[in-house]
C-alpha cells in the first residue's frame, strides 16, 4: 500500500539513477544503517559482536568480491580464500614489520592481493569455464605453498603470525566494539563502492561478458581489460576482507583459516545468497555464519551437549542441500526472493 | 640412474591412482557436460561404505556389492532429483549443483559411518619386490594392474556393448541421441553409476593406502590437473596425463624439492596444467571446440 512508485516523480537525472528510487527503501536503508552503527554496538554482547557480526561482515565483503568476479563477470574462481590469505599476510607484514599505520596497511594488503590476483587472472584471457575454474584452484595451492615455505612471508612456524596491537592515531583498538566499528567502516564504504561499480559502465561490461562474451566484444567491450579489472577488484575485496578477519577476528594469520574449503564455502555463499547481486553476498555470508549457531540452538533443545561431529555433518548436509535447492528452485538465490517479496508488496493489498 | 628410475616408476604408480579418480570426472563430463565436483566425495563415500559393511562382518564380495548398490542409488538419485530439473540450464549451474552435492555426500557419509580415519585391509601385501633392479611395492603394482583392467573393461564397454554405444551417442550429441530414441536421463544415470563404480575402485585404492578418511575427497583436487592435461572428455588422455602428473610430481619433489624447501608436489601438477593450458587450451587429447575467448 505504501511501497510503490506512485507519486514518486523523478525530476532530475540524479533521482532517476538513485540506488533506492522508492522512499520506503531509502528509509529502510537509513534504519538499517542506524541499526548497524548504533543499536548493535550498544545492545549486542561481546560474543555476538566478535564471533558473529565481525565474521559476518568479513565473509560478506569477501563474498562481494567473489560475486563481482563470478556473479557479474562470469569468471568462476575456486581459489578465493588464497587471496584472503595474501591480504592477511601482506597487511600484517606492512603493519607489524614495517610500522605503516593500520588503515594504509589494510589498504596495502588489499592492493597487494589485487596485484597477485591480476597475475593469477591472466589465464582468463585464454581459457574460460571449467578450465579457468581449475586454473584458479592452482592459485590456491601455489599461494598456500609460498606462505608456508617462504620464511620471509610467514616469519614463523607453519605460517602463523600473531597480530600486534592495533592502533589508529594512538587509539588502541582492543575491545570488540572498536573492532566492530573498524570492520563495519570498511564494509559500508566498500559495499557502496561495489554497488556503484556494478551499476556503472564497468559493471555493465562485466555482465555483457558474463552473458555472451563474443557479443560483448562485438559491441566494443574490451574483454581482456575488463576481465583483468574484474580479477583485480575481486581480489582487492578478498584481500581487505582477509586482513580484516585476521586483525579483528582470528587474532593471528594462520594458513589453515584460508583453506580450499573456505574458497568452496564462499562459492556456496554467493549461490545461496544470489549470484550477481551485492545484497545477496551479505545474505549468503549471514546464512553461512549463522547456520552452525542455528543448528546448535535447535539441537540444544534435544541434547545437553551437541557433539561437534554431528554439528559439522549437519552443517555440510544443510549447506549442500540448500545450494542444490536454490539452484533448482531459485537460481538467483535469497536476493531474488527478497525482490519477489518487494514486488508482491507493491500490489498489496489490492492486486490490480 | 637406478634411483632415478625408481622415483620415476613410483611416480607412475601414483599417477595411475590419480587417473582412477580423474576417470570418473572424464566419464561424467563426456556424457553429460557436467563437471562433477563431487567425484572425490563419491570415492570417500564408497570407501566409508565398504569399510562400514566389512565391519558388519560381511564377506568382501557382499560388501562390494552393497557399496556398488549404494553408488547406484546415489547415481539415480543425483540424475533424477538434482540434474533433471536443471537440464536446460547453463553448464556452470550444473557445476555448482554438483558442488552442493559434494557437501551433502560428505555430510551424509560421515554421519552414517563416522568421521574418524579407518584402516581398510583387503589382504594385499605391501612388500617391496625387485623387478629388473628396481624396488617396487606389490601394492602399487596391484593397483596399477587393477586400473589397467578397469580401463580395458571401460573401453570395451563403450565400444562393443549396446548400452555403451548409446552412452557415446549421448555424449556426441544430446538431441540427435534423443531423436533416435535413447532416453537421455537414463543414459546419464548409467554414466553416473559407472563413475560411481570407478569411485569405488578409487576409494579402495586410496583407502588402503592412506586409510579411509576425509582427506580422500582432497585426492580429487590432485586429479583435477590430470583432467586438464588430458582433456576433460578423453579417457585415454586421462590415463596418459595421470602418468605424466604422477611421474612429474614425484621427480620434481625428489630432484627440485630440496632446493626450494620441499612440498612442491602439492602444486607442481597445477603448474604443469597451467603450462599445458597455455599452449593447448583443451588439453592434450580433449575435444577442441573452436571458440574465441
Amino acid at each position: 500500500m505504501f511501497y510503490r512508485e506512485c507519486g514518486n516523480y523523478k525530476d532530475s537525472y540524479a533521482s532517476d539513477m538513485a540506488i533506492f528510487p522508492i522512499p520506503l527503501d531509502q528509509y529502510g536503508f537509513i534504519i538499517m544503517m542506524i541499526f548497524a552503527f548504533l543499536v548493535i554496538p550498544l545492545t549486542a554482547s561481546d560474543y555476538w559482536l566478535s564471533n558473529i557480526m565481525i565474521p559476518f561482515y568479513c565473509f560478506g565483503l569477501s563474498a562481494i568480491g567473489l560475486n563481482i568476479l563470478a556473479g557479474y563477470a562470469g569468471q568462476i574462481s575456486i581459489g578465493h580464500a588464497a587471496f584472503m590469505a595474501v591480504g592477511a599476510y601482506a597487511s600484517l607484514i606492512l603493519y607489524g614489520r614495517y610500522g605503516i599505520p593500520l588503515i594504509p596497511s589494510i589498504l596495502g594488503g588489499g592492493l597487494i592481493s589485487s596485484a597477485v590476483g591480476t597475475i593469477f587472472g591472466l589465464p582468463s584471457l585464454r581459457i574460460k569455464g571449467f578450465y579457468l575454474a581449475i586454473a584458479t584452484l592452482a592459485s590456491q595451492f601455489i599461494i598456500q605453498w609460498i606462505i608456508v615455505h617462504w620464511q620471509w612471508v610467514s616469519g614463523g612456524v607453519f605460517g602463523t603470525v600473531e597480530t600486534p596491537d592495533m592502533q589508529i592515531f594512538g587509539l588502541l583498538i582492543n575491545t570488540p566494539v572498536k573492532k566492530y566499528f573498524l570492520t563495519l567502516g570498511w564494509v559500508v564504504v566498500l559495499a557502496i563502492v561495489a554497488k556503484n561499480l556494478v551499476r556503472g559502465q564497468l559493471g555493465r561490461n562485466w555482465q555483457a561478458i558474463r552473458d555472451v562474451d563474443y557479443a560483448a566484444e562485438i559491441i566494443g567491450v574490451n574483454l581482456y581489460k575488463d576481465k583483468l579489472i574484474a580479477f583485480a577488484v575481486s581480489t582487492f575485496y578478498a584481500g581487505i576482507s582477509g586482513s580484516l578477519i585476521t586483525f579483528c577476528y582470528y587474532g593471528a594469520a594462520n594458513i589453515e583459516e584460508f583453506h580450499v574449503m573456505v574458497s568452496f564455502a564462499l562459492l556456496g555463499m554467493i549461490i545461496i545468497g544470489g549470484l550477481g547481486t551485492i545484497l545477496g553476498s551479505f545474505f549468503g555470508a549471514g546464512f553461512f555464519v549463522l547456520l552452525p549457531i542455528g543448528i546448535n540452538q535447535v539441537l540444544g533443545n534435544f541434547m545437553a551437549v551437541v557433539p561437534s561431529e554431528i554439528l559439522s555433518n549437519l552443517e555440510a548436509i544443510i549447506f549442500g542441500g540448500l545450494i542444490v535447492l536454490f539452484l533448482i528452485v531459485e537460481p538467483y538465490g535469497m536476493a531474488r526472493l527478497w525482490h519477489t517479496i518487494k514486488d508482491k508488496m507493491r500490489l498489496w493489498p489490492f492486486p490490480y | 640412474m637406478a634411483f632415478f628410475f625408481e622415483v620415476l616408476v613410483t611416480g607412475l604408480m601414483v599417477g595411475i591412482m590419480y587417473s582412477l579418480v580423474a576417470l570418473g570426472f572424464a566419464l561424467i563430463f563426456k556424457a553429460s557436460d557436467v563437471f562433477n565436483m563431487a567425484q572425490g566425495d563419491m570415492s570417500l563415500l564408497a570407501g566409508l561404505a565398504l569399510v562400514g559393511f566389512l565391519e558388519l562382518n560381511f564377506p568382501l564380495w557382499l560388501a562390494l556389492l552393497c557399496t556398488i548398490a549404494i553408488m547406484t542409488v546415489l547415481a539415480y538419485g543425483t540424475v533424477f532429483i538434482v540434474l533433471k530439473p536443471l537440464v536446460a540450464r547453463p553448464p556452470i549451474m550444473l557445476f555448482m549443483a554438483t558442488f552442493g552435492l559434494a557437501y551433502m555426500i560428505q555430510g551424509i557419509g560421515q554421519s552414517i559411518w563416522g568421521t574418524q580415519a579407518k584402516g581398510l585391509n583387503l589382504g594385499i601385501p605391501d612388500i617391496p619386490v625387485t623387478i629388473g633392479g628396481l624396488f617396487l611395492s606389490t601394492f602399487d603394482l596391484t593397483f596399477g594392474a587393477v586400473a589397467g583392467i578397469l580401463v580395458v573393461i571401460l573401453v570395451w564397454f563403450f565400444h562393443k556393448t549396446r548400452t555403451g554405444r548409446a552412452l557415446r551417442a549421448v555424449s556426441d550429441d544430446h538431441e540427435a541421441a534423443l531423436s533416435v530414441g535413447i532416453p537421455l536421463l537414463k543414459a546419464w544415470a548409467v554414466t553416473w553409476m559407472i563413475a560411481g563404480i570407478v569411485a569405488v575402485v578409487a576409494g579402495i585404492a586410496w583407502g588402503t593406502r592412506m586409510g579411509v578418511q576425509f582427506s580422500i575427497s582432497y585426492i580429487a583436487y590432485k586429479a583435477l590437473p590430470v583432467l586438464i592435461i588430458g582433456g576433460l572428455d578423453s579417457i585415454m588422455g586421462v590415463i596418459i596425463a595421470g602418468l605424466v602428473v604422477g611421474a612429474g610430481e614425484n621427480l620434481s619433489e625428489v630432484f627440485i624439492g630440496p632446493y626450494v624447501g620441499g612440498g612442491i608436489q602439492t602444486f607442481f601438477p597445477y603448474l604443469i596444467a597451467l603450462l599445458v593450458l597455455y599452449f593447448k587450451p583443451y588439453g592434450l587429447f580433449g575435444k577442441e571446440i573452436i571458440e574465441r575467448v
